[in-house]
């Protein structure tokens, strides 16, 4: 019991020591905000949702998440995967869905915000240089809207960028926290 | 009854456009509902028809005694719901494996004209039934063996390729850029195959669905170049009618002297 008891310490004091030593090195992260408005239509389904970042040619570097509808009877939900046609030819058609902290449910119009820390792999597997945050949206019976946010990674200096949508998406925002 | 067979397949293949001769043969293709497919076992329904205006029914249904229907593993699979109606034939798929699948309906025969008792007749059939339905003292006897393809590809999840593989017979275009990831304002490569082998300088039409509404035809004509290669910058999103033919003496039955080889393809852009 007693060494169970130990080593349980000891485990908390390496994991204290190894946030200090994150916070001590200060790695970037990064705030995803994202505005799913609110429409006045008599049929609305909240949109399907595709976040993720490219590199060169349009190479995706990281996929930041994909909100889909989950529990549809079937699977049926994946059925409309493909509407999201940018995020379905550059990631999508390639992944056993569901994705372990990339799926997730449609979430409902308001401002929703993803927040990745420097240990996500999405950011932790970035090699320096020039990066877009793509935002995809696809509704029922609705319409489609891709926006785009040129970035650097690792960011030199915190910033907010920004794009707003027209139809499908309201603001996105993209704080980079060095 | 052989000569009234032959009449009744003269009549047959003339209400199907097909009799040779005609200045113009109608065009022929399939138009499937879908081309890019995510989530499993989902419905793909094709249409196949024969017109002059690429996906506008307004003449004839296409024959599917040639259909052939390959999933992402290379095995025949069968198609549901078949109807061969007045002005279109249709028929079901599901895509019920992930990958590509290419969905045919070929034409590979003789066809001959000839006369006896003073009488001209019209044949048309494979040729192995050639030596038993077309008398070998006809008069005038014409023999050309015809090969047409018309394709669609559909590709539910990640593209693949092996379904896509040539048969080695006849035109028939290969992918280097997947037929299911054409996007307006991108250039696609394919090549031409005659027979397997690269086939240079054959000419290519290229004509957008949605001919009624505009006056202008749009055609793209370009040749194949060097080593069979086709290059396509897609204008805007849709349907692309492209068709290619060509004429030889390469027959693969002694008995006919001319080679008719027609490619069609239906392939859909998506926009970016």
């Amino acid at each position: 019991m007693r060494s169970v008891l130990f080593n349980h310490r000891t485990r908390f004091i390496a994991l204290g020591l190894a946030l200090c030593a994150q916070v001590a090195i200060a790695a970037p992260a990064a705030r995803l905000g994202i505005e799913i408005p609110r429409l006045g239509v008599a049929e609305y389904h909240p949109p399907y949702v595709a976040a993720w970042i490219e590199g060169d040619g349009h190479r995706v570097a990281a996929n930041l998440a994909v909100w889909y509808q989950l529990d549809h009877k079937g699977g049926e939900g994946e059925k409309w995967l493909k509407d999201l046609r940018q995020w379905w030819r550059r990631s999508g058609r390639g992944l056993e869905m569901p994705v372990d902290g990339l799926s997730g449910a449609t979430r409902r119009p308001g401002q929703h915000t993803l927040v990745f820390s420097a240990e996500d792999n999405a950011l932790s597997d970035l090699s320096p240089g020039d990066y877009q945050l793509v935002v995809e949206a696809a509704r029922e019976v609705g319409g489609r809207e891709v926006l785009r946010i040129d970035f650097q990674w690792p960011p030199q200096q915190a910033a907010t960028l920004s794009a707003r949508g027209e139809r499908e998406l309201g603001d996105i925002t993209f704080e980079l926290i060095p | 009854m052989t000569l009234l067979r032959n009449r009744l397949l003269l009549v047959l293949s003339l209400l199907a456009g097909f009799a040779p001769g005609l200045a113009q043969a109608h065009k022929f293709w399939l138009l499937p509902s879908s081309t890019v497919l995510s989530g499993e076992g989902d419905w793909v329904t094709v249409d196949a028809a024969r017109s002059n205006d690429p996906f506008i029914f307004n003449h004839n249904r296409m024959g599917l005694d040639g259909l052939q229907i390959r999933a992402p593993d290379g095995r025949t699979v069968a198609p549901e719901n078949l109807q061969e109606m007045e002005i279109r034939s249709v028929f079901d798929v599901q895509i019920n494996q992930p990958g590509s699948w290419k969905i045919a309906v070929v034409d590979d025969g003789l066809f001959a004209r000839y006369e006896r008792n003073g009488e001209s007749h019209r044949w048309r059939g494979t040729a192995a039934a050639f030596k038993s339905e077309v008398p070998a003292d006809a008069d005038k006897l014409r023999v050309s063996e015809r090969i047409s393809r018309a394709e669609v590809f559909v590709t539910s999840g990640a593209p693949s390729r092996e379904a896509l593989e040539p048969t080695g017979r006849g035109l028939e275009l290969v992918p280097q850029t997947h037929f299911n990831d054409l996007y307006a304002g991108e250039t696609a490569r394919f090549t031409l195959l005659l027979d397997g082998k690269p086939a240079s300088g054959v000419d290519v039409e290229i004509i957008p669905g949605g001919g009624r509404y505009r006056d202008a035809l749009n055609s793209m004509k370009l040749r194949s170049g060097d080593k069979g290669l086709i290059e396509i910058t897609w204008p805007r999103a849709g349907m692309y009618y492209l068709e290619a033919s060509v004429s030889d003496q390469q027959t693969s039955s002694e008995a006919a002297s001319q080679r008719r080889l027609t490619y069609v393809a239906t392939l859909e852009v998506l926009p970016l």
